[in-house]
């Protein structure tokens, strides 16, 4: 029986304090799971709530495998499958740093506004552009950048959150 | 009221008083010596004093398997953290809840290399479910009542509280144990009462039921062995437990099976292979157990009650997921079976029970009773009739021994049964034996154990001395590792590499060293002799040294990848073709 692989963006809410983000990841690497994105930071200072964004992928019984195993961790609060629970949006942003001069440098900056990234540093020969979408945009702008002198690219993964009204 | 302020130290003996610790298993060092100090100068907990950290968990794990309640730990920085870590990691695999308490070196040095200091918190954490590291006196007796409401609540295990020497002499602030309403933690214990009626349904419907029973029930407490007990004998249905839920249903009784899965008996498995309804209840799919996934029950349908949502659906996907306690779903079971009146299919359980009887005549548990030489599964058969009707506990070490131990020891009640099933840690018995002792002290409590497995944690004799815990180490000594020439003679052409227990001491001198009672039987007509002097002891430690057959091999067998009609009964069944390569390769 050949199972489906499938990709599932999931939102962990979880105590900030120490050892949190050590429990989570020993857990993917203990149990072999994949993480191809995960972002972290906290989001509610008062209760000290941190808020976990991270993109993996298995076949569904593994997918649920993983949403159960970070549930019973003990500092976790919530899981949400994104993927699952309906539309949401998803976001990267990237710092992308450029060097060239004459054409290439005209052509960088061209596409930067295609893609409406910023220049957030600039000298005569380099550019750092700042760039948020979705991880294919930013995929694509890198891509592009290749070819014009790209020194360097920093992506913060994907943070996601579901469309509509309805919180975590 | 004034808060009155305590030391640390003070503090962690206050919140273990409180929550209900009346011995403590640990080995002091300098990291814990407020503690040791707070320990000295008061009488309600008992500390029992091991010789190896390890053994101070298996102790514990023997104390909490037999009487329900949490095992507490208590060892130094370092070293004495890291020697603790098989011991939790044994505690995890099996769901045994255990607070063990670590000092550390003083939170200004922690992160320098210091003396003894270890990532005790990193080292732990893939081996607890869940650890802390305290670092506030005022924090630490919040976090000492949260340790035991992890370790116990949901499913159980052990917890780590790794405390700074610091810590341990700050004045703080106790507080006592409140109605823990942990903020994030709360296992659901009460079943989703649609998915009971679905699986009431369904077994009502079965032609070939059985029910699959593990050590979630014993989790659950005696009282859902009692329910599990009258669900089973209400549906008249067939019964096999795994090794960790054996006692939960009654061994005597006609509708049980004997043990399922490897070493499980031919009508457990064969009938597990074309049952039509599968009822697990707190049983978690083990490798041990299902053999060839593939060939898994293929003809069934599957309901699984589990504590731990991650539990259901990990191994084997299953038609109804029950999560809950495994007494709060046979409460609801039985009260829906009964108000619904529901009556099981009599004519096709009729059936199904002639065809179980079928398998159950080929005795498969039979060996060859020779007089010329005792068999291992002889001197378990008279020590079971000399055990009966006594109130006694059994522990064992690992390998073939233990399967032997599981297959001829008669288990009618839950917490009596303390083996390593999940890790097979070697060297758990003797230790588990001496906390089950300890908090049973007048009962009759045997390791069995083989003389491989006794040689890992034998400096526990002394700890067993020193308490006067009169536990009996009945010692099946086959002069090898049996378990590992078995699979040596299995699958690697009976090359016995490094499988021969050389330079054995003479266990009789042993135990005399020790001032415990030695006794030996190397011929069949000892064997009554040796038990009936062994139980006579009451006053210290026994060795018994069983000379048993060297090659005798435990069967029934499933191997490694096989599915449970592949079972192999004897030494003269061969397997139906050699053992495939993707077989080979499992443990
Ligand atoms: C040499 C050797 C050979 C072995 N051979 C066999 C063999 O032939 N047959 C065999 O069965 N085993 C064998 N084992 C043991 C095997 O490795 C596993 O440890 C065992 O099968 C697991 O038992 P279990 O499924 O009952 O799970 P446990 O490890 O006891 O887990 C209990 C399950 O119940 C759940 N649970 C816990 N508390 C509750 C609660 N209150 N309510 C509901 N659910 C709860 C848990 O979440 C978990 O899923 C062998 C071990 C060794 C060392
Ligand atoms: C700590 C540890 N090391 C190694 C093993 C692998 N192992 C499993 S059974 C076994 C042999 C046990 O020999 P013995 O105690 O004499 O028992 P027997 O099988 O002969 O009854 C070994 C080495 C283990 N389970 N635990
Ligand atoms: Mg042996």
């Amino acid at each position: 029986m050949e199972e489906k692989i499938e990709k599932h963006t999931i939102a962990v809410l979880v105590d900030n304090e120490p050892g949190v983000l050590a429990r989570v990841i020993g857990l993917f690497s203990g149990r072999g799971y994949n993480i191809e994105s995960l972002t972290v930071a906290e989001v509610n200072n008062a209760d000290h709530l941190s808020r976990i964004t991270l993109v993996t992928s298995g076949t569904r019984m593994v997918v649920e495998q993983i949403k159960a195993q970070l549930d019973r961790l003990v500092p976790v609060h919530k899981v949400h499958d994104l993927t699952d629970e309906g539309p949401s949006v998803e976001r990267e942003l990237a710092l992308v740093k450029v060097a060239g001069t004459g054409e290439k440098r005209i052509e960088a900056l061209r596409l930067a506004d295609i893609f409406k990234a910023k220049v957030v540093d600039a000298t005569l020969t380099s550019f750092v552009f700042e760039l948020t979408g979705t991880t294919a945009e930013v995929d694509d702008f890198v891509g592009l950048m290749a070819q014009l002198g790209l020194v360097e690219a920093s992506r913060t993964g994907v943070v996601a959150m579901s469309k509509g009204a309805a919180g975590f | 009221m004034s808060e009155q302020k305590l030391t640390g130290a003070q503090i962690v003996i206050k919140a273990l008083k409180d929550q209900g610790v009346d011995i403590i298993f640990g080995y002091p060092g300098g990291a814990v010596l407020p503690i040791y100090d707070a320990l000295f100068q008061q009488n309600d907990i008992k500390h029992i004093l091991v010789r190896h950290e390890q053994a101070a968990v298996h102790a514990a794990e023997g104390y909490a398997r037999s009487t329900g309640k949490v095992g507490c730990v208590l060892v130094t920085s370092g070293p004495g953290a890291t020697n603790a870590v098989t011991g939790l990691l044994d505690a995890l695999c099996d769901s045994i809840p255990i607070v063990c308490l670590s000092g550390q070196v003083p939170t200004h040095l922690i992160g320098n290399d210091a003396f003894q200091e270890a990532d005790t918190t990193g080292i732990t954490r893939p081996c607890t479910k869940h650890n802390y590291l305290v670092k506030d006196v005022n924090q630490l007796a919040r976090t000492l009542h949260e340790a035991f409401y992890v370790a116990r609540s949901g499913r159980p295990g052990p917890v780590v509280v790794d405390l700074p020497k610091d810590v341990q002499f700050a004045d703080g602030i106790y507080v006592p144990p409140t109605e823990v309403k942990h903020k994030t933690y709360r296992p659901q214990v009460k079943p989703e009462i649609a998915r009971v009626e679905e699986a009431i349904e369904l077994i009502a419907s079965a032609k070939r039921p059985i029910f699959y029973t593990g050590g979630g029930v014993i989790n659950a407490g005696p009282f859902a062995a009692k329910l599990l007990t009258q669900f089973v004998k209400t549906t008249g249905f067939p019964i096999t437990s795994t090794l960790m839920g054996l006692g939960a249903f009654p061994a005597s009784d006609q509708q049980w099976l004997g043990m399922l899965g490897m070493h499980g008996t031919y009508e457990a498995n064969l009938a597990m292979y074309n049952c039509d309804v599968m009822i697990n209840i707190g049983a978690r799919f083990d490798d041990r157990v299902t053999g060839k996934l593939s060939e898994f029950a293929p003809g069934s349908k599957k309901i699984h009650v589990d504590i731990d949502p991650s539990s259901i659906n990990k191994n084997v996907a299953v038609d109804i997921p029950i999560v809950g306690d495994c007494g709060a779903v046979l409460e609801d079971m039985l009260r829906l079976w009964k108000a619904k009146q529901k009556r099981a299919d009599q004519t096709a359980l009729k059936a199904w029970w002639g065809q179980i009887e079928g398998w159950r005549a080929r005795n498969c548990l039979n060996y060859n009773r020779t007089e010329s030489v005792i068999k291992p599964q002889y001197a378990l058969e008279r020590l079971r009739e000399a055990l009966r009707g006594k109130d006694h506990y059994i522990t064992t070490e690992v390998g073939q021994h233990q399967m032997w131990a599981a297959q001829f020891l008669p288990f009618d009640q839950p917490n009596r049964w303390m083996t390593s099933g999940g890790l097979g840690t070697m060297g758990y018995g003797l230790p588990a034996a001496i906390g089950a002792q300890l908090a049973h002290p007048d009962a009759i409590v045997v390791d069995v154990s083989g003389e491989a497995s006794f040689l890992m944690n034998m400096q526990e004799i002394g700890t067993a001395v020193q308490y006067r815990a009169p536990v009996k180490i009945f010692i099946l000594n086959n002069k090898y590792m049996g378990m590992v020439r078995q699979w040596q003679e299995l699958l690697h052409g009976s090359r016995y590499s490094q499988s021969y227990s050389e330079a054995l001491p003479d266990f009789v001198k042993l135990a005399e060293a020790w001032g415990c009672v030695g006794l030996r039987a190397t011929k069949v007509e000892e064997v009554d002799q040796v038990i009936q002097k062994m139980l006579e002891v009451t006053d210290r430690p026994v060795i018994v040294d069983i000379a048993v057959d060297e090659k005798e091999n435990c069967f029934p067998m499933i191997p490694g990848g096989k599915a449970h009609n592949e079972i192999l009964l004897g030494p003269d069944d061969s397997p139906s073709d050699a053992t495939p390569e993707d077989g080979m390769v499992l443990v």
